[in-house]
């Protein structure tokens, strides 16, 4: 039950955001700043989110070893992803790196 | 050349859509597959394909109810994340304010970050063409029927194989993020950002209510901020674009 109105709020929220500009036309207005700061948040919620997942991923302390295939296969992913700048073939190798490494280690 | 009609804008827009829905189907698959991890039923797994839309905030929302994420802040870092398409909906808002309320609020909905990209560059291509709004529902809609289909392959995916969440299936979310991150940290104070939030994200990873992922967003894009820009470009281009 909790998770149904999780969702539809979730829901709500994303259409009000991407219709209120279509549905008021031009009395939205943007300060600058506000452009420039939305352009940063890609990149800073996605890195939130996984950087703990990578670090420490049983949420109890740092564990840079090789014992944690979750720091080992995001290395190699981010490497991956600067050499080619292919999304699919960065995701693709990342996982095969993280499954291989677990199973093997 | 034949005339241009409703139809065929409409097919022009789902076929020049064919390369993004190629490249939305693993997200898609990967979604539904990490459902179970956030403790949702495959029908509500479903559900938000069909009514959120919006793959960055479904992983975000699916990801943060796994870590037992409190209401509020998932619709909170729903609402960061789609801020976004406020700045997609002005560039486009010239070719969309002078539509009926019932076509605008559709094509607000079927807008995504994809379907930005070709219905503003075909835009740019056909700065007047009247039936601009079919070629607009023709890639929306193809983004979101495509989106529910391999949602729902991803769903019996993840169904049929439970023993991958133990595996560490969310995992694939990790290394989706990265694969989006990384090719945007072109710049230095876009890659000071992404540093500066990761590191408060984890160094307050014990806030209840992951309040700590908050924090770290509020930081990172004050540190983005502060720097100086490399060049006035990008997202304040668009905008006029």
């Amino acid at each position: 039950m909790n998770e149904t109105i999780t969702v539809l709020g979730m829901a709500l929220i994303t259409f009000v955001i991407k219709a209120l500009v279509f549905l008021l036309g031009d009395r939205v207005r943007f300060p600058p700043l506000l452009v420039r700061a939305l352009g940063f948040i890609p990149v800073t919620v996605l890195t939130a989110i996984i950087v703990p997942m990578i670090l420490s991923p049983h949420g109890q302390g740092l564990e840079i070893n090789l014992h944690n295939p979750q720091l080992i296969a995001s290395i190699f992913a981010v490497s991956v992803c600067v050499a080619t700048r292919r999304q699919l073939l960065t995701i693709i190798a990342g996982l095969a790196v993280f499954f291989t490494w677990q199973t093997w280690m | 050349m034949l005339p241009k009609t409703p139809l065929s804008e409409f097919v022009a827009g789902t076929r020049d859509t064919v390369p993004m829905l190629l490249g939305a189907a693993p997200f898609a698959i990967i979604f539904g597959s990490l459902t179970p991890s956030a403790h949702l039923a495959l029908w509500q797994g479903q559900m938000m394909s069909l009514t959120v839309f919006a793959g960055s905030s479904q992983f975000i929302g699916v990801g943060l109810m796994a870590s037992a994420a409190s209401m509020l802040v998932i619709w909170l870092a729903t609402f960061i994340v789609n801020l976004r398409h406020t700045l997609y909906a002005a560039t486009l808002l010239p070719q969309v304010r002078h539509l009926p309320f019932r076509w605008r609020w559709l094509l607000g909905f079927l807008l995504t970050d994809e379907t930005f990209a070709i219905v503003n560059s075909h835009y740019i291509r056909h700065p007047d063409n009247p039936l601009g709004h079919w070629y607009f529902l023709g890639s929306g809609l193809a983004m979101y029927i495509n989106w529910q289909c391999w949602t729902l392959i991803g769903l019996i995916f993840g169904a049929a194989f439970p023993q991958l969440q133990n595996m560490g299936l969310d995992y694939a979310m990790v290394v989706t993020f990265i694969a989006i991150v990384v090719p945007q940290l072109t710049k230095v104070p876009q890659l000071a950002a992404a540093l500066t939030a990761g590191a408060v994200a984890y160094l307050l990873q014990g806030l209840p209510y992951k309040l700590g992922l908050l924090a770290a967003i509020a930081v990172g894009v004050t540190v983005g901020l502060a720097l100086p820009k490399p060049q006035a470009q990008t997202l304040a281009n668009q905008e006029n674009a």
